[in-house]
């Protein structure tokens, strides 16, 4: 990533598509995920645990959702891109052995505040584990 | 119904402020470079000096999704940094359970950022309990829409800095696949178990559910040139006859294509749910439920045997069950 990556305003066009990412989803994703955003909730590493919730497998926190999304958005938006808004519905868990893919496209501009807006879904073998928009301020 | 009494006290505590909550260690540049890694970030704004001493940031931030991450309590549950309320925002959570809504899940997250946070800073976060909808139900279950808002700030001498929001809302529900009568102190009547969805019946199609009852998997055929067509239909594919009669399927059949369905989880369906594109020995194909089966040995073509179940005492459905060679 250099400086020069970092979109301008000016050159973002309504209804761009962001490039697709498919991440998988791991144990050592969800796991060192949830203690990376420092959530030690059973649930989220141990596997006993998460049965007796009921769930298959343990399952990623909201926390490292919200990282992933900071990570596909700023992947395409480059390094000086400032984050407004960071906003996402939750839906079907994300488990390891799943894929999470994301997709999105601009969906709102604001010249007088150089603000972009991103709709987004992260969407794993179940439906949608996420959906949301990000705001980003641009150079 | 929502009970009357537990409507008042939510409402009493709608718009409620609760004390801060202080962050354990102030932004630091070992927790961020462990975030970027596992979460695979690669900006160097979060973790280059130089770099970021160049870029209009004009030195290291952390990154934005990180907000919440600063405040967490850590392995030891509820143990907040020195300093923190010992007050629980999320008792109105409690109060609602205590009235049958077992079951919580989060809906929404919404961050708002008002600037990017450096290593150094200090944060802290009160709680407000913004609103308890009215009593919904989802296709989970029964219950309420809690929305608490944590406002953010930076602890400076000359006074402190807003610099971030979290508003994050959860449904406190009461499962609606849970059966077991709830221990509420109001009267609560067991919901009726869930029947399967009966089929739509017509002139056309009468002949194929009785056939069922009767244990007879029945295919229409056309009585001009003898075509079989499935789903039943008034007229024929080939020759648009309106004369037809039935045969009876054989019961042997192959697996033409599959679905599981996994999500969502919809009573009184088996989860998950397998459901076959079935070709019958004679020729057409038909959509029904498989049996007996599990998803690592499905094969498309392996041979499969009709076998006629029968629901709730009173829907008997054509199922497939592989064949064991």
């Amino acid at each position: 990533m250099t400086l020069q990556n970092t979109k301008r305003f000016d050159d973002v066009r309504p209804g761009e598509t962001l490039p697709e990412l498919a991440i998988p989803i791991t144990v050592g994703l969800v796991t060192g995920g949830a203690i990376a955003t420092r959530d030690y909730f059973p649930g989220h590493h141990d596997l006993n645990a998460a049965q007796a919730l009921g769930s298959p497998h343990i399952f990623m926190n909201i926390l490292t959702t919200n990282g992933l999304v900071q990570r596909y958005v700023e992947e395409w938006a480059g390094p000086e891109a400032r984050f407004a808004s960071l906003k996402i519905k939750l839906g079907a868990p994300n488990y390891p052995g799943d894929s999470m893919t994301f997709n999105g496209a601009v969906t709102g501009l604001d010249a007088a505040t150089r603000t972009v807006e991103i709709t987004l879904s992260g969407k794993n073998s179940m439906g949608n584990h996420v959906t949301g928009t990000v705001a980003l301020v641009l150079p | 119904m929502a009970d009357s009494q537990l409507l008042t006290d939510v409402r009493a505590l709608v718009g409620r402020e609760y004390g801060r909550v202080y962050a354990w260690d102030e932004v630091n540049a070992p927790m961020i470079r462990q975030w970027c890694e596992i979460m695979g970030v690669d900006n160097p704004l979060y973790t280059d000096p130089a770099f970021a001493a160049t870029s209009v940031q004009d030195g290291l931030v952390a990154p934005p999704a990180m907000l919440q991450v600063w405040c967490m309590e850590g392995f030891h549950l509820n143990n907040y940094a020195p300093g923190s309320t010992t007050e629980n925002p999320y008792e109105v959570l409690k109060l609602i359970e205590s009235y049958g809504y077992a079951s919580v899940v989060a809906v929404n997250s919404e961050l708002t950022f008002e600037r990017n946070l450096r290593p150094g800073e200090k944060l802290y976060y009160t709680t407000r309990l913004d609103s308890v909808g009215d009593e919904k139900t989802t296709g989970l279950g029964t219950g309420f829409f809690v929305t608490l808002v944590m406002n953010y700030f930076v602890e400076h001498k000359s006074g402190d800095e807003a610099v971030g929001q979290l508003l994050f809302r959860v449904f406190k529900f009461r499962p609606a696949n849970n059966h077991t009568p709830q221990e509420a102190p109001t009267k609560v009547e067991a919901a009726p178990a869930v029947k399967r969805p009966k089929p739509g019946m017509s002139d056309d199609t009468r002949f194929f559910w009785e056939g069922c009852d009767a244990g007879k998997l029945l295919i229409q055929r056309c009585t001009q040139c003898q075509t079989l067509r499935h789903p039943p239909a008034p007229v024929c594919i080939e020759c648009h006859s309106f004369d037809w009669d039935s045969v009876q399927a054989s019961g042997r059949a192959s697996l033409y294509s599959f679905v599981i369905m996994h999500y969502p989880e919809v009573a009184p369906f088996d989860h998950p749910n397998p459901i076959g594109l079935i070709e019958l020995e004679e020729g057409v194909r038909l959509v029904a439920g498989l049996t007996g089966v599990k998803r690592d040995e499905l094969s498309i073509g392996q041979p499969l045997q009709l076998e006629f179940q029968t629901f709730d005492g009173e829907l008997t459905l054509p199922m497939f069950r592989p064949v064991v060679e």
